[in-house]
This record gives structure tokens, C-alpha cells and sequence, in this order.
């Protein structure tokens, strides 16, 4: 064997660092700490893998997260042992119920200490395990090439999540060296992530929606999760579908199209829910069925016939029972309809029934009418959904808008209409106050010349506050959009719904100048508090491409999210206004 | 309903206890579960006796799958099988009493595998419903320690469960 062709020795530090840069990965997000101390001098003494210096490891895990929302590649958190790796619990959490694919790298005391309850010692294995696809502890350092990529191909194929990486300390020491060798693939007997569906099953289901009177595609986020977005909204339109898309699903089909119906669900539009309730066949799409969906599920859709695709065999039938389900990669079981209808075209065969689709547009459009998205003007205060579409009109659609959790994200999500899948990033699952501003910084980082919006509310924001700090660092010119109305809102409106306007601390005593705590940052702040400050508030802040803005504005306090599922109803049981129900 | 899930495990330390923790977080019950290695030391083979209702079970299945380490699984009571369990059960064994648990045990089929002079400890191998007839027919004795295996399972005939 000639001198070139022998492995290199590197330290268990130093491999892990030259993996994670095999796998592609431009930038690890994290925080030193004394069991990561190898790891972060390795990280020193090269260039190819940058590090984002957060203020808390939450934030990391955000980042992380946010990347691969928007880039569908795993992001790459590095924590230390003990208290590091318990702030990145949130985080792991947060990618965990929406499926992102991340992997956190926990360093972990000394092995031959394990167990003795030494100085930041937690057991991150145990407390990950119910919210991580996988973990695993590195026992030997030359296992660690190996362990990366399995962690990667763990994270990113099949139903994607977070896997753990915990790293005791003595696997990374510097002066024990083994060669380094990185796995082109890897395989693994008890895992087989690539189904494509059954193509006796999807035939079916093709044969079910030409013979539909009253269909409608309900896709979520494993469409975008999937890349499967051309695939779906080309099957939409030849199909003559409605479309409505969940919480996690928005972007996945146009929303200025006219066969998109909205969002669907406890929020949702009010065609999107009469739509399903009223459903003849419900094509589900890498959607799970989510309970902030179905509303009571006795009473669920009571005349449908369900056809559900997804990767994750235990998402079918889980809470709602399918008749044709699909196991399957959503974009390769779209292929594979589009390719059998094409085939059906070919014959001229498989026509759909073109009277009974246009009585069920006649009904769907009238549905339309009767909300339609509408919202109080008020000549003297600003309302929320009037900013969102302020904030669409300036950005021309085209932003990535990361939010964070309460009134603020509905209001995103039903006002910033997407057209794009992967530009809207919000903690669906785990419903994660503190998520935007991280979110935010992590999608710009990445692409620095995109708009990048953080929709949030000034409880939200104040979850990670201390972020602005890495912005500042890292130059991430990200536009803040607090809708600040002193209130924490969602919880506000529960209580005005449910408990007689009893605001048990939903009221934010002592805020913040949030202008002068941006400025404090090193960034801009700029307050608007009445409907004529809005336009060139926006203005000035979207023209000022390389600065953070933060854009504290004061909204109607009192505004509620609309419509909204009757708790224990169906689907199409609704608030459509503070005093109008179905 | 009863069943019984047969897996076949990633002999890796800490796949037990994913498989246990995923029953205490999802709410399944585990009426008792048997571990060990197999023939090839890179595998376990757990025997699992869980109960619920069809759509539970269908949970608990795809839930086991969905564990990376968990290779292959079935379920048992969907088809002929053998179930075993063991238990050994100590009892106050004194005077007339001597003679009459040696005869329980005999019509158990069960042994006795240790004795000091108050005492027997008896062994029986059987289906779970035996273990728990032989326990009624020690009624008028005084039992003083009783420790069951769980069940192990396996199915009839030529189907098998391996790699
Ligand atoms: C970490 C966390 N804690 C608590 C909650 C419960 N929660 C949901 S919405 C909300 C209020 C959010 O207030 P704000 O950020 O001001 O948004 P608004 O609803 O006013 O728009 C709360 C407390 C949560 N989702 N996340
Ligand atoms: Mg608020």
C-alpha cells in the first residue's frame, strides 16, 4: 500500500470534526463546556466547519432545526455535558414532534465516571430517548466516523428527526489517534427507511379520487419534508382538487392558486373545514391526522372515504382509521399516480366526473364567502392580520417567515399567504415559544440574501431574547415583526372564551423598550403605534438590507384569532367572530 | 385481548430500554416481558405479553418497528404457538403438610427443587393459566415466595422467527 492511500490519524475529536465536514455540513451551532473542550480545539485548528456561537444552547437547537426546515439537510448542534445538553432538551423536543431532521452532538463526562453522578453528568441518553429518533453513546473513538454517518442517515431518511450523539470526554482525547476513514453508506439490518408504496394500493386510491363527487387534498408537512411539492400541485390541478394544507403543510401548493382552499384545522379557513366535513373522499398527504386538525374525532369527517399516504406506517390509522393506506416516500408514490394517470389519459380512461366537481366548486365558493378572512378595521388601532399582509406586500411574497407560538403564528399563517414550500417555519408540534428568532437567524445565516421574517409576540420573543447578541456577531440582518398587544394573546383569548375574561397572568406588567433593548444590541429599533406608522416603518426597515430591525408594533390588544374550532365539535363547528358561530 | 409480540432486538445496550420506555410513554401495558440473548450474540429475542383492543395492538407494533434496533417482530396470538413460563414458589412445608404439597406437585407435573425442614421449593414450567391453577390448588398451604419468569413464546410448526 503506498504512503498516500494509508489512513490518516486523527484524534476522536479531530474525526468527528472531519466528518461532519465528509457530510457537508458548513456550520455547527453551540456552546463550549468542559466535556467538549477536545472537540471545540479541533473545531480551532481548521476552517471548513464554521461555529455559531449562541447565548443559549435552546437557540442552537433552534438554529439547527431551522436549517433543515428551510434546506431539508440536518442541522448540526454541539453542546457540552450536563446543563448544556438539558437546554438543548426544548429544542430536541421542538424537532422531534415536527419531524426535523437534526443531530446534537452532547458531550458527555469520562466514561470510567459515568454513573458516579460527577460534575455535569447527566444521562442525556436517558432523558433524550422518548424525543430523538435515535441516539447513541460512542464507546470506542474509532467508532466515530461510523457513528456519524449513521447519524446522519438516521436523521434524514424515512420520517426524519433528531438523533443524539452523547460523546464522553476521554473519546475525543487529542494525543490518541486512529485512522480515519469516512463510510461512503451505510446499512443497517433493523432499518429500512425507503418504501415507495404498494403499487396495487395506489392504484386504488387513483381509482378512488377520479371517482370522487366531493374530493379534497389535506397535505401536511410531510410534503414539504418530502420535496414533493411539484409532484402534489401537479396531481391537484389535473385531478381538479381542492387543496388545504395544515399549519405544517403551508407552501406545499400555492396559496394564491385558486384551488387552495387555506389552512384547515383549529384555525383553519371555513371552506377548508366544511370542505372536510362535507368530503366524499379525503386524499391525506404526509399529514398525521393531529388532533389541532380533526377537532372531536368521533365526529370526525363522518362521510369520507380516507386514502392516506405516509412514510410512518404508525401515523396511518392512529387516530383516524384509513381505508386505503399507503406506506410510502410521499414524492415516490405521487410519481407513481401521476405516471398510472398518465397512462389512464393515454387510453383515454379514468375520466372524472366533471358535473359532480363543479357542483362541489359551486358549493366550495359560496363556502368562501362566508368568512373569507375578513377582520375588523379600526381607523385608530392596527390589527395583526393587516401587518402580515403589509409585511407579504413588501417582501412580495417571497420571504422566509419564521414565528414563534400564540396569536402572532395564526395570524402569520393565515395572512402571509405562501406560494413556495420551506419558507414557513414554525414549532407546529411542540408549539415552542422562543423558536423565531433563533429559527430566524438559522435560515439567514444560510442565506444571507434572502428576507428573513420572525414573526413574533413580545411574550415569544422575550423567550430568547438574548439571541439579538448572536445576530449582532454573526451580522444577521433578520427583520423582527414583534406584534406586540401586552398581552400573552392565545392565552388571553382561551381566557376570554373559557373562563370570563379572568386574565390569570396573561398580562405582561414592566415590558421592555423593546426599541431601546435592539439598540442596546447594536441593532435598529423602531416602534409603530398607529396604522400611518406602519407603511414607512416597513419601508425603512426592509431597505436597510444588512441590519437586524426590530419593529415593535402595537396591535389591537383586544383582537381574537378567527375562525376557531368549537372544542369537541366537528371539523366544520366554528367561531367565525367574537359574537358569530356555525 | 391478550397477545403476545415476539421481537427480535439489536443486542445493544440501552435497546431494552427503549422498547420499555416506549410502553411507559405511550400508556401500553406490559404484563410481562422476557429478554435474553440468542443463539448469535448480536441478537435478543424478547418475548412481550401486553393486552388491548385491536387498534392498541396495531400501535404497539408499528411503535416496535419504528425502534431502530428492533429487527424484526410478531405477533404470536395472531397464529398457533407454545407459551412458556417458569416459576419457583416456596412454600411452609411441615408434618402432615409435607405429604399433601409433594402430591400437588405431582399432579402439576411440577418439582421439587430445594427442601430444608419447614420448607419445599417447588418448580413448574407451563402456560401461564397452569402457573396460575397450581398457586389456586396450593390454597391450603402457606406460600411464602413466588417468582414467575414471564412468557417465553414461540410459534408452531415451520415458521420462525429469525434474521
Ligand atoms: C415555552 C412555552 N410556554 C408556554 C406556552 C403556552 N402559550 C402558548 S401561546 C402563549 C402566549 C404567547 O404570547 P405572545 O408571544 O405575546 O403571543 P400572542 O399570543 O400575544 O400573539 C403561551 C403562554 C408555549 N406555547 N410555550
Ligand atoms: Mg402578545
Amino acid at each position: 500500500m503506498s504512503q498516500q492511500n494509508q489512513p490518516e490519524l486523527l484524534s476522536g475529536g479531530a474525526m468527528l470534526v472531519r466528518a461532519l465536514h465528509d457530510e457537508g455540513v458548513e456550520y455547527v451551532y453551540g456552546y463550549p463546556g468542559g466535556a467538549v473542550l477536545h472537540i471545540y480545539d479541533a473545531l480551532f485548528q481548521q476552517n471548513d466547519v464554521k461555529h455559531v456561537l449562541v447565548r443559549h444552547e435552546q437557540a442552537a437547537t433552534h438554529m439547527a432545526d431551522a436549517y433543515a426546515r428551510a434546506s431539508g439537510k440536518a442541522g448540526v448542534v454541539l453542546v457540552t455535558s450536563g446543563p448544556g445538553a438539558t437546554n438543548a432538551v426544548t429544542g430536541i423536543a421542538t424537532a422531534y414532534m415536527d419531524s426535523i431532521p437534526m443531530v446534537v452532538i452532547c458531550g458527555q463526562v469520562m466514561s470510567h465516571l459515568i454513573g458516579d453522578d460527577a460534575f455535569q453528568e447527566t444521562d442525556m441518553m436517558g432523558i433524550s430517548r422518548p424525543i430523538v429518533k435515535h441516539n447513541m453513546s460512542v464507546r470506542n473513538p474509532a467508532d466515530i466516523p461510523m457513528m456519524v454517518k449513521k447519524a446522519f442517515y438516521i436523521a434524514q431518511s424515512g420520517r426524519p428527526g433528531p438523533v443524539v450523539l452523547d460523546i464522553p470526554k476521554d473519546m475525543t482525547i487529542p494525543s490518541q489517534k486512529f485512522p480515519y476513514d469516512y463510510p461512503k453508506d451505510i446499512k443497517l439490518r433493523s432499518y429500512n427507511p425507503n418504501a415507495k408504496g404498494h403499487p396495487g394500493q395506489i392504484k386504488k386510491a387513483l381509482q378512488t379520487l377520479l371517482a370522487a363527487k366531493k374530493p379534497v387534498l389535506y397535505s401536511g408537512g410531510g410534503v414539504i419534508l418530502g420535496r414533493a411539492s411539484d409532484e402534489l400541485t401537479e396531481l391537484a390541478r389535473r385531478l381538479n382538487l381542492p387543496v388545504t394544507n395544515t399549519l405544517m403543510g403551508l407552501g406545499a401548493y400555492p396559496a394564491s392558486d385558486p384551488q387552495f382552499i387555506g389552512m384547515l384545522g383549529m384555525h383553519g379557513s371555513f371552506e377548508a373545514n366544511q370542505v372536510m366535513h362535507n368530503a366524499d373522499v379525503i386524499f391525506a398527504v404526509g399529514a398525521r391526522f393531529d388532533d389541532r386538525v380533526t377537532n372531536a374525532t368521533k365526529k370526525f369527517c363522518p362521510n369520507a372515504t380516507i386514502i392516506h399516504i405516509d412514510i410512518d406506517p404508525a401515523s396511518i390509522s392512529k387516530t383516524i382509521n384509513a381505508h386505503i393506506p399507503i406506506v410510502g416516500l410521499v414524492k415516490p408514490v405521487l410519481q407513481e399516480m401521476l405516471s398510472q394517470l398518465d397512462k389512464l389519459d393515454a387510453k383515454d380512461d379514468g375520466k372524472l366526473d366533471q358535473v359532480a366537481l363543479a357542483n362541489w366548486w359551486n358549493q366550495i365558493n359560496q363556502w368562501r364567502e362566508v368568512h373569507g378572512g375578513r377582520y375588523q378595521q379600526r381607523a385608530e388601532l392596527l390589527m395583526p392580520q393587516a401587518v402580515i399582509e403589509a409585511v407579504h406586500r413588501h417582501t412580495k411574497g417571497d420571504a422566509y417567515v419564521t414565528s414563534d407560538v400564540g396569536q402572532h403564528q395564526m395570524f402569520a399563517a393565515q395572512y402571509y399567504k405562501f406560494d413556495k414550500p420551506n419558507r414557513w417555519i414554525n414549532s407546529g408540534g411542540l408549539g415552542t415559544m422562543g423558536f423565531g428568532l433563533p429559527a430566524a437567524m438559522g435560515v439567514k445565516l444560510h442565506y444571507p440574501d434572502a428576507e428573513v421574517v420572525c414573526v413574533t409576540g413580545e411574550g415569544s420573543i422575550q423567550m430568547n431574547i438574548q439571541e439579538l447578541s448572536t445576530c449582532k456577531q454573526y451580522g444577521l440582518g433578520v427583520k423582527i415583526i414583534n406584534l406586540n398587544n401586552g398581552y400573552l394573546g392565545m392565552v388571553k383569548q382561551w381566557q376570554d372564551m373559557n373562563y370570563d375574561s379572568r386574565y390569570s397572568s396573561s398580562y405582561m406588567d414592566s415590558l421592555p423598550d423593546f426599541v431601546k433593548l435592539a439598540e442596546a444590541y447594536g441593532h435598529v429599533g423602531i416602534r409603530v403605534t398607529t396604522p400611518e406608522e406602519l407603511e414607512p416603518a416597513l419601508e425603512r426597515a426592509f431597505a436597510l438590507k444588512d441590519r437586524l430591525v426590530f419593529l415593535d408594533i402595537h396591535i389591537d390588544p383586544k383582537e381574537h384569532v378567527y375562525p376557531m374550532q368549537v372544542p369537541g365539535g366537528a371539523m366544520n363547528e366554528m367561531f367565525l367572530s367574537k359574537t358569530e358561530r356555525t | 385481548m391478550r397477545h403476545i409480540i415476539a421481537v427480535l432486538l439489536e443486542n445493544e445496550s440501552g435497546a431494552l430500554a427503549r422498547v420499555v420506555g416506549l410502553f411507559a410513554q405511550r400508556g401500553y401495558n406490559i404484563d410481562s416481558l422476557t429478554v435474553a440473548a440468542t443463539e448469535d450474540p448480536t441478537l435478543s429475542r424478547l418475548t412481550l405479553v401486553t393486552r388491548g383492543d385491536d387498534q392498541v395492538i396495531e400501535q404497539i407494533t408499528k411503535q416496535l418497528h419504528k425502534l431502530i434496533e428492533v429487527v424484526k417482530l410478531v405477533d404470536l396470538s395472531d397464529n398457533a404457538h407454545i407459551e412458556r413460563e417458569l416459576m419457583m414458589v416456596k412454600v411452609k412445608a411441615s408434618g402432615d403438610q409435607r405429604e399433601e404439597v409433594k402430591r400437588c406437585a405431582d399432579i402439576f407435573r411440577a418439582q421439587i427443587i430445594d427442601v430444608s425442614p419447614t420448607t419445599y421449593t417447588i418448580q413448574v414450567v407451563g402456560t401461564s393459566d397452569k402457573l396460575e391453577a397450581f398457586i389456586q390448588a396450593l390454597c391450603n398451604t402457606q406460600i411464602l415466595e413466588v417468582v414467575r419468569t414471564g412468557v417465553s413464546g414461540i410459534a408452531r410448526g415451520e415458521r420462525s422467527l429469525a434474521l
